[in-house]
């Protein structure tokens, strides 16, 4: 595999871009959410249970999922590279944050499929 | 690194640092950013016990009641309106909207407006608070 540039023009591209479009798959996911605790969602066990499992609604809490994940990663990252001068503790700050992530959109996954 | 590279100028007194009102809507970006990453695991907690079952949902709301539950929710819901508004200007700014300084000023202003109401009418009508 050719070696990765890690410097230069168009570097960090995917990951900017990546991080507005999953900021706007979250944020329409968040109107929704929001309109439909105004329409009583949330109100009762049935209401609430039996909307988050809509398949439709499944699919997007999916997709919310999935895209706050990334979007966490990609956040938390800059966050590590902006303050965390040593290399051997910032990268281990980068494992312990990926695996955070992941673990949590697998339970976040797991509740919602339970249901 | 060599002994001949000077001393860069330093200055880490944040109490005494003037940020512009916009940059002060973005630190608050990352803080709250930052704040809802370390408190994710507790929020799906709360996801899973008010789905679960009949019986874990009348667990949640009775955990949700307590007043130090509250007030750490009340801090999650404002990071996650801030975060949400100054990200949208986040946006329009990419998109090259509002970037002339007095502009950038309103747009920053408005975000904490914003966000801050909706803060309140969210805590008054989901928390009960007040």
């Amino acid at each position: 595999m050719k070696a990765r540039i890690v410097v230069g023009a168009h570097y960090g591209l995917k990951d900017w871009l990546a991080q507005r479009v999953t900021a706007v798959v979250m944020a329409i996911y968040t109107l929704v959410i929001a309109f439909a605790f105004m329409a009583g969602v949330g109100d009762s066990y049935e209401n609430w249970h039996v909307f988050m499992s809509n398949s439709f609604v499944r699919f997007l809490s999916f997709l919310f999922i999935l895209s706050l994940c990334f979007h966490a990663w990609i956040g938390v990252r800059d966050i590590w590279m902006d303050y965390v001068k040593p290399t051997s503790v910032r990268l281990t700050l980068h494992v312990v944050t990926i695996l955070a992530l992941v673990g949590c959109a697998g339970w976040a996954v797991q509740v919602l499929w339970r249901l | 690194m060599t002994e001949t590279v000077k001393q860069r100028p330093k200055f880490l007194a944040l109490h005494e640092i003037r940020l512009p009102i916009a940059g002060f809507v973005s630190i608050l970006h990352r803080v709250s950013g930052a704040g809802l990453f370390l408190l994710l695991p507790w929020l799906i907690y709360l996801f899973e016990l008010s789905l679960k079952s009949p019986d874990t949902f009348v667990s949640f709301q009775s955990y949700v009641a307590h007043p130090l539950v509250k007030l750490i929710l009340l801090g999650l819901i404002w990071a996650f309106l801030h975060h949400f508004c100054a990200g949208i200007r986040f946006l329009l700014l990419d998109l090259h909207i509002g970037v002339e300084k007095q502009p950038s000023a309103n747009s920053a202003k408005a975000v904490l407006a914003v966000s801050l109401a909706l803060t309140l009418i969210v805590a008054i009508k989901f928390l009960g608070v007040l």
